[in-house]
Parts: C-alpha cells; sequence; structure tokens
C-alpha cells in the first residue's frame, strides 16, 4: 500500500544551523504519528516541510506516491489536501469564527457560501461550540480558539492533519478539550501527524511513536517500545526527565 | 498565552471598547486652567503684533473686509474645484498605493521584476519635488500632443498628485502589511489561500486597521497639496486669489483662500487624532485587566 506521506532523506537549515538532518518518515494512511523530542528538536520544522510552508534543503517528500517538493508542483494545490494546526491558535483576529471556518471551502475550494456555512454549522455543533459561530477570536478561551483552529483545517475536508504542539499555550485545565477532538478524529481513522510533548496522549493516541534528538530520528517504534523498553539511551534520558517533570 | 476567564474580559479588540470614567471635577480644573493659559498667551500674542508700527498697513492689505466679501466668490467658487480635485485623487491615492503596496509584498523569484519596478518606481518619484512633477508633467504631456491622451493641465496636475502621494502612501500600507505577525501569512497560505488572496483577506484587512491614523495624516497633506496646481494655471482657490491679488495689489483674498483650507482640514486633523487616540486605547485595554 503507497504511503500517505513519505518522508526521504529530509535536510533543513535555517542560516547555516542544521535543524533536520538525513530525515526519513513513512506514514500510512488513517495511521496517527507522534513526533517526540526536546524543543527544538525540529519537531515543528518537520511538519512545516511537509505542509510546504517552509522550502526544504535535500530529500523529497511524497503525498499519495507523489513528490510535492518538485519545483513544478503548485504549493496550494498540495495544501488543499492538508489541514495544519499551530501552537499560537493563528485564527485570523478580524474574523468571527464563522468567517475563519468558511475562509478556506469558499475561496479556495469554490464551495458556495451557504454551503459553507452549513459545513462551519456542522463542525461547530459538534466540538460544542454552536453558539461562538459570530464571535471573535479574542472573546475565545485558549481552548476554544485552538478547536476553532482546527475546525477551520477541518472545514477543507483534507485527507491529513498536521498538529505542531496545539496544546503547549493551553493553560493545563484547557488541554484535554483540544485532545479529545483529536482523538474523536482517531476513532474516525484520520491521518495525522503530531508533534506534542503530552506523552500520556501521545502513548493513547500513536499507533508510531517518533523520538527526535537534534535533528535525526533516533528511535521509532510502537508506544509500548518507545515508552516502555526505549532501546537508545539519549531516548531514556528524555522520557526520564519527562517523568521526573511529572508529566509522565 | 490564555486570557483571563469570559466574564472578566474586557470588551473585544474588534468589537467595541469601554472609555475609561474620568473624574469631573478634575476634568472640570483642567478645563479651566486650559482656558485661561489660552487666553494668557494667544492676548500676549496679538498684543505683540497689534503693537507693530506697520499694523494698520498690513491690516488694511491682508485682512480689509471689503476686499474678503469681494474676492470671496470667486474664491469660494475656486475652492470648490479644490474639494473636487481632492476627492477623485484620494480615492484614485488609496487604490493604487495599496496594488503597489500588495505587488511589493509578494515573494519568490517569480516576482522579482514586478517588485523591482515597484520599488524603482516608488525610489523615482519620491525623490522628486511634488512640484516639479506636477510643472513637468502639467506642461509636458499637454505639449506632446499625443492623440487620445488628455492635454488639460487639471487632468495632469491631478494626475502628478496622484503619481506622488501613491508612492508616499505605498510606504504606509508597506508598515501596515510588515506589521501583521508572520504567522498569520502563514496560516492564510497554509489553507490553501495563494500570496494574493492570503494578502487580500488576511494580511491587508488587518493592516489597514494598523495605519489608518497614518492614512488620515496623508489626507490632512492632500487636502492643502491639491492647491499646487494653481502653478499649471487651474483656477482653483489659490489661483482666484491669485488673479484678485493681481487686479487689486490686495492680498486679503489670499487669507480668505486659507481659512477656507482651514475649515476643510482641521475637523479632518482632529478625527484623525481622535482616532489614533481611540485605536491606542483599544490596544491598551485588550489583555489588561
Amino acid at each position: 500500500m503507497t504511503a500517505k506521506v513519505e518522508v526521504r532523506g529530509l535536510v533543513k537549515s535555517y542560516e547555516g544551523k542544521v535543524v533536520l538532518r538525513n530525515v526519513d518518515l513513512e506514514v500510512a494512511p488513517h495511521e496517527v504519528v507522534c513526533l517526540i523530542g526536546s524543543s527544538g528538536s525540529g519537531k515543528s520544522t518537520l511538519l512545516k516541510c511537509i505542509n510546504l510552508l517552509v522550502p526544504i534543503d535535500e530529500g523529497d517528500i511524497l503525498l499519495d506516491g507523489a513528490s510535492i517538493t518538485d519545483p513544478m508542483v503548485n504549493p496550494n494545490v498540495v495544501r488543499q489536501k492538508m489541514g495544519i494546526v499551530f501552537q499560537a491558535f493563528n485564527l485570523f483576529p478580524h474574523m468571527t469564527v464563522r468567517q475563519n471556518i468558511i475562509l478556506s471551502p469558499a475561496k479556495v475550494h469554490g464551495i458556495s457560501k451557504r454551503e459553507a456555512d452549513q459545513r462551519a454549522r456542522e463542525l461547530l455543533e459538534r466540538f460544542g461550540l454552536a453558539e461562538k459561530i459570530d464571535e471573535y477570536p479574542d472573546r475565545l478561551s485558549g481552548g476554544q480558539q485552538q478547536r476553532v483552529a482546527i475546525m477551520r483545517a477541518l472545514a477543507t475536508r483534507p485527507e491529513l492533519m498536521l498538529f505542531d504542539e496545539v496544546t503547549s499555550a493551553l493553560d493545563p485545565e484547557l488541554v484535554a478539550e483540544v485532545l479529545n477532538v483529536i482523538r474523536g478524529l482517531k476513532d474516525e481513522g484520520m491521518t495525522m501527524v503530531i508533534a506534542t510533548h503530552e506523552m500520556g496522549f501521545a502513548r493513547d493516541v500513536a499507533d508510531k511513536v517518533c523520538f527526535l534528538d537534534d535533528g535525526v530520528f533516533l528511535e521509532t517504534g510502537t508506544p509500548g517500545q518507545i515508552f516502555e523498553a526505549p532501546s537508545e539511551p539519549r531516548t531514556r534520558q528524555f522520557l526520564q526527565r519527562i517523568v521526573d517533570a511529572g508529566r509522565l | 498565552m490564555t486570557g483571563p476567564p469570559d466574564d472578566i474580559r474586557g470588551p473585544s479588540l474588534w468589537t467595541s471598547i469601554r472609555r475609561p470614567r474620568r473624574h469631573r471635577e478634575e476634568g472640570a480644573r483642567a478645563a479651566v486652567i486650559a482656558a485661561i493659559s489660552t487666553v494668557a498667551v494667544l492676548g500676549l500674542i496679538l498684543w505683540w503684533v497689534l503693537s507693530s508700527e506697520a499694523w494698520p498697513e498690513v491690516q488694511r492689505q491682508f485682512f480689509n473686509p471689503s476686499h474678503f466679501m469681494a474676492a470671496w466668490p470667486a474664491v469660494l467658487g475656486g475652492f470648490w474645484l479644490n474639494i473636487q480635485m481632492f476627492a477623485v485623487a484620494e480615492v484614485l491615492i488609496l487604490i493604487a498605493a495599496l496594488i503597489l503596496a500588495m505587488i511589493r509584498a509578494l515573494r519568490g523569484p517569480a516576482f522579482f521584476p514586478l517588485r523591482a519596478l515597484v520599488i524603482g518606481f516608488i525610489d523615482l518619484v519620491r525623490g522628486i519635488p511634488i512640484i516639479l512633477l506636477i510643472l513637468l508633467l502639467g506642461f509636458g504631456v499637454p505639449a506632446l500632443q499625443l492623440p487620445g491622451v488628455p492635454n488639460s493641465p487639471l487632468f495632469w496636475g491631478v494626475a502628478a498628485l496622484v503619481i506622488s502621494y501613491s508612492a508616499y502612501t505605498a510606504e504606509v500600507y508597506r508598515a501596515g502589511i510588515e506589521s501583521v505577525h508572520e504567522s498569520q501569512r502563514m496560516a492564510g497560505r497554509s489553507l490553501g489561500l495563494t500570496q494574493v488572496q492570503s494578502l487580500r483577506y488576511v494580511t491587508v484587512p488587518q493592516a489597514i486597521r494598523n495605519v489608518i491614523p497614518a492614512l488620515l495624516n496623508g489626507f490632512v497633506s492632500l487636502q492643502k497639496d491639491v492647491a499646487l496646481v494653481f502653478v499649471l494655471g487651474v483656477r482653483e482657490a489659490v489661483r482666484e486669489a491669485q488673479i484678485y491679488n493681481a487686479r487689486t495689489f490686495n492680498y486679503t483674498a489670499y487669507v480668505a483662500a486659507a481659512v477656507l483650507f482651514l475649515v476643510a482640514s482641521v475637523p479632518v486633523a482632529r478625527f484623525a487624532d481622535w482616532y489614533t487616540e481611540r485605536v491606542r486605547r483599544r490596544r491598551q485595554g485588550v489583555g489588561g485587566v
């Protein structure tokens, strides 16, 4: 079976500093992959590379078996097939929740305003935010904003969702509501790549966990392997720090 | 990152803002002090000017009521043309400058020629004094007698103003576009929006809100600079005043024109200040409870 996403030999540096050195990754359809590792290990950069938000230096990224890093490929078309959610929500502050959600369906996917509106309503009802439809983002709590950001990405019916530390900017009591949305997506069979610091969540939701250390995948395996029996000393060290911090 | 709970949050940045309540007594006291100080300062200046030996002569030359009345209809008629020129030019400037700024904001090597053209245009126009631009275009282009090209000095005078102000206003917009955080652009692009769509729906609406005070400042400036087309012989307020002066050797008509410009620009200037203050308060209101 063709992988949904395949990353081959990816190298990426910012201003001479290598962030990703020779990264390989395969994500099967309906698979949930969690990227773990300390801050600055390259998790965010990898997701941004897959979404073509930053140019890559070397290597290749394939979506459904076709290269998307080929210069001839239109990045706008590629991005229509995937959604990304950011750590800082990045909702558009001058638009209501409804306008945030229907922007891409209406302007990029050419869906009628009425249908896009209907879609926004359905999503908001499903995630329990129906009464916030005409609010501006700064009237919402962080957890609500992040859920709207997820809905905004889902409104385009993506085949792949990328999550970039989506709970890192939230107060602890708001984390669960966002993680539950992602759990719901797993149950529906969404293919996802999730960069996260929530180890309990990663163990729970991931089919595959990748430990990223200094720009390379040091260890990849099932949650059981990575969390119960890590073979690399660096992985053990990282997990021990998480345990010491009371986060696992 | 997250704000306080809903019940104690301030009003929305994008909806309304309550002005902080002031203590009335304090306000009244401040008003009295301001009034006394204003009267004192103005009185002093007035006394100083009026005590000049040449004042009666100056008054006859510049502040002559009968000349004021005589010149008024022609100057007012000319001023109507100033207002029309201003209105037409301002609309064109706001549109042209936004297009220039958006082109300048496009990224990627494919847009390099466009970007370079815009930067070249802005540099060129900003490097030429506006009065020269008006003279060169206003006398130069009609002299070419190109078929199909308007040859009225009025047309080219306004065109020169539009060209010059567009370059400056484009830089105002650019500052606004750059003030919108990069993550907004990224969010727009990640949703599949093209560069132009992302600018149009995401960046520019936020940018414009940020630069409205600066744009209003440009309004005030242009309101008076439209008078510069008088050098082309266009019969607007200053030109009419000049004609009156040439006929009567009395300068009161210029004062009449000055009064008209003042009456038109002070409200805009006050509005700009009021609006800037409102934006500042709003910004401070959000996040700080």
